[in-house]
């Protein structure tokens, strides 16, 4: 009787990652990032735009970390699935519970 | 001698279940830090006395521990491209590294926390601080255990059990290491640069 099991067995399924080069060049951009946050902080000339600047440079820095430092731009999409649905939850959560308590308005 | 990796089992879309699972820990912890970063925002600007974030906050300071904690990252994904090349010399030195770099983050976040309770500023104090030191407390204590687990992976490359076989152990332990980091990405933002 044939072994079932080993017809069924799934292939692992394997991406190659970044090389050190782009890991470094990753690092280089994110510290160039963080820098642009603080000076954008300390210039006043910044300060009446400066939530959607800050915001922003937060989620590129964000995206930048997830995508090549976690893998997930090289990765299976499950994997993205996993992150990005309970990302996008709390996100809805965060968005719903600020309004409820009057921290974000529509209009008026 | 490097000890045999334990048998990886994949899933049926030949995905390692390992790191499926741990994928999934981290969906959840994204609803954990979702939610105290909500309650800071929620309750931002509504004490009734000092001392206030603008009052308090140390800028500077915390740009340094935010460096420190995005070269920890850098360091992570150069021990895990060292176990997986084989290198464990240059692995043990970065994964040392990145308890270092976590261990120099805590330093600077028992600084903080030390100098603002000289002034004033308490769980009990008003609502700023128990919102603030609730969430950056548990940031702090997630540092905490991956500083012990790049210890524990230090000491079995030390002790020849850590190898290329093993690359998805350190895989898995570098996604907790960047998620604690991509965390305080969005805390140095909202809490520190967008404070009232």
């Amino acid at each position: 009787m044939p072994d079932s099991h080993a017809v069924d067995q799934p292939h692992p399924v394997e991406h190659p990652h970044p090389t050190a080069g782009t890991y470094i060049r990753v690092a280089i951009i994110l510290t160039v990032l963080t820098v642009l946050e603080v000076g954008v902080f300390y210039v006043p000339a910044f300060h009446p735009v400066l939530v959607p600047v800050l915001l922003t440079l937060s989620a590129i820095k964000f995206a930048i970390v997830v995508m090549f430092y976690m893998h997930l731009k090289m990765d299976n999409k499950f994997f993205t699935l996993l992150f990005g649905g309970p990302l996008l939850l709390a996100g809805a959560v965060m968005l719903g519970l600020m309004f409820l308590f009057g921290v974000l308005t529509l209009g008026r | 001698m490097s000890h045999a990796a334990p048998p990886a089992h994949y899933t049926s879309m030949g995905l390692d279940s390992r790191k499926m699972g741990f994928w999934a820990f981290i969906g959840s912890e994204c609803l954990l830090f979702g939610s105290l970063i909500s309650t800071y925002l929620v309750y931002q600007g509504r004490s009734v006395a000092g001392p206030t974030p603008s009052q308090i906050l140390n800028i500077p300071v915390t740009s340094i521990s935010t460096f420190d904690l995005l070269m920890s990252s850098l360091w992570m994904v150069l021990a895990l491209a060292a176990v997986q090349r084989g290198d464990m010399k240059w692995a043990k030195i970065w994964l040392l590294g990145v308890a270092i770099g976590g261990t120099i983050f805590l330093g600077f976040q028992f600084y903080e926390f030390s100098s603002f309770v000289r002034e004033g500023l308490t769980m009990q104090a008003n609502l700023f601080g128990c919102t603030f030191f609730i969430l950056t407390g548990t940031h702090g204590a997630h540092v905490t255990v991956g500083v012990l687990w790049m210890l524990t992976l230090w000491v079995r490359a030390l002790q020849g059990k850590l190898g290329p076989q093993h690359a998805m152990t350190v895989e898995i332990a570098g996604l907790y290491w960047h998620f604690v980091d991509v965390v305080w990405i969005v805390i140095f933002t909202l809490v520190y640069l967008l404070h009232k």
